[in-house]
């Protein structure tokens, strides 16, 4: 053919609609600031039913995890999520997503080696980053104590 | 007899007739502008399976059956099944046509499998090796997001260039006894690498080998598009689509007028919400066994080019970074008078 990869490659970029960035960030924006501000409400709430800040921060998690984890198993997260992006994705709400849809989606192929084996797939990296992160923020915690 | 002509154009010269069609589909497919060329659509998902691979699977014996019902024909009558599908192994493919006692050949052409089989299994009629065969192949969204994608409920944005899996499979039934709707030709593709990574524009990474195999189907009959009520091509999308005019327009070639994509023809891609449009090996499988085959037998078309596009990647090569290698089949299709 006449037209080399080079060519090629400007061509495709040409014909290839981007992602609409600023629909997205908006939709992001919004649902994200959402679910932080129940967060913060849900908070509050456990706050004045006598937690303490730490408990209650925890009891905020846990109901987020345990809403997204019914959402995700109604099937009504992912639609959500097509439009809201980041907003679902960065919250704890994201994670809860990432452990429960493998775990579904993978029960047909045994308990063991489908259901519990997969369910890290999507969710590895972030554990994984998140536990090198708070070992090196703890390393770099004991260092600026110790001086 | 076969007669090669040119560097890769099979021409059927004794005739290799289909004999029936069959196209069953999904819920998505069956509210598509293509619903009433459909032979049976599934409302459930899982076809009352209980996972989506053995659904794929239930997906391909409908399909073959319905066709062999068609062409009141058994599993008997079949010399040769060729199949294949998307997934792992070809497992839609051989868990579908197992139970069948017929010998069966699997094939992989990602989404071009359609024309591939089709285009094999004509081989094998004209040059006298079998009498009847069938090709069969499918595809089913929820079982190819979660091998090439992630779990369908992750929640996730797609690409605007992103295409949808049709859930659907598609079955011929092909022979060497007379029938209206005729196998005229074969022309099998190289693989084409134009450098396109991204596993979300696949129509990108496609149309290059489209382009080349329809020009080489030109270069090889001396044919233009002009001859031809129609050229389909599997699933381009929008994207792969206008960039194959494009590249067909540095050759010489003009395929707008006459040129739809399975693809873009099975969806209605702003209600349906698909992206780019179709695809899947039961994109072009079911239009061609469902809209084109009935198109041909009620002689509202008389002459068209099939060219099945199948981008022939899998996850682990998309990890490793490599560049989509694609590839496409082209079958030629006529309507014989008087039959």
């Amino acid at each position: 053919m006449k037209t080399s990869k080079q060519e090629y490659e400007q061509m495709v970029k040409k014909a290839s609609p981007p992602s609409p960035t600023l629909k997205n960030c908006a939709w992001a924006f919004l649902v994200g600031g959402a679910i932080c501000t129940v967060g913060q409400l849900l908070k509050t709430a456990y706050m004045d039913l006598g937690l303490d800040a730490d408990a209650a921060s925890a009891g905020v998690s846990v109901t987020i995890i345990l809403v997204t984890a019914i959402c995700t198993g109604f099937g009504w997260f992912d639609k959500l999520a097509k439009h809201a992006g980041a907003g679902t994705l960065v919250p704890i709400s994201g994670f809860a997503n990432a452990m429960v849809s493998p775990a579904i989606e993978f029960k047909t192929e045994g308990v063991v080696l489908g259901l519990c084996a997969k369910l890290f797939s999507i969710a590895g990296p972030v554990l994984v980053f998140g536990i090198t992160a708070s070992v090196v923020y703890g390393v770099i915690l004991y260092i600026v104590n110790m001086i | 007899m076969i007669k090669r002509t040119g560097k890769r154009t099979l021409l059927f010269q004794n005739g290799v007739y289909m004999r029936a069609a069959a196209a069953v589909a999904g819920k998505k497919e069956g509210e598509g502008p293509l619903k009433s060329w459909f032979d049976k659509i599934f409302e459930d998902e899982y076809m009352r399976e209980d996972s989506f691979e053995k659904a794929e699977s239930m997906l391909q014996k409908e399909a073959l059956q319905l066709a062999l019902k068609k062409g009141h024909l058994s599993h008997d009558h079949l010399q040769y099944c060729f199949a294949g599908d998307l997934l792992n192994q070809c497992i839609g493919s051989s868990f579908g046509v197992r139970d069948l006692g017929v010998p069966f050949l699997g094939l992989y052409g990602a989404c071009s499998t359609m024309a591939l089989s089709l285009g094999i299994a004509s081989v094998f009629v004209e040059g006298g090796a079998a009498e009847t065969a069938a090709a069969v192949t499918s595809s089913h969204f929820c079982s190819s997001e979660r091998q090439f994608r992630f779990p369908l409920e992750y929640g996730s944005q797609r690409t605007p260039t992103a295409q949808w899996t049709v859930t659907a499979a598609g079955a011929v039934i092909v022979s060497s006894h007379k029938a209206p709707v005729k196998v005229a030709s074969y022309t099998a593709g190289e693989i084409v690498d134009f450098g396109v990574k991204d596993a979300n524009n696949m129509g990108a990474a496609m149309a290059p080998a489209a382009a080349s195999t329809l020009l080489h189907y030109f270069e090889d009959t001396g044919q233009s598009p002009s001859d031809f009520d129609c050229i389909f091509t599997g699933d381009l999308g929008a994207v792969g689509t206008s960039l194959l005019y494009e590249l067909l327009a540095r050759e010489g070639v003009d395929l707008s007028k006459n040129h739809r994509d399975c693809g873009l023809m099975i969806f209605e891609r702003k209600r349906q919400d698909v992206h780019a449009g179709g695809s899947g090996c039961g994109c072009i499988g079911s239009v061609l066994s469902g809209y084109i085959f009935k198109n041909l037998e009620a002689g509202k078309l008389r002459r068209v080019l099939c060219c099945g596009t199948g981008a022939l990647l899998s996850t682990v090569s998309t990890g490793q970074g490599e560049s989509i290698p694609s590839v496409a089949h082209c079958v030629e299709l006529t309507r014989e008078e008087n039959i």
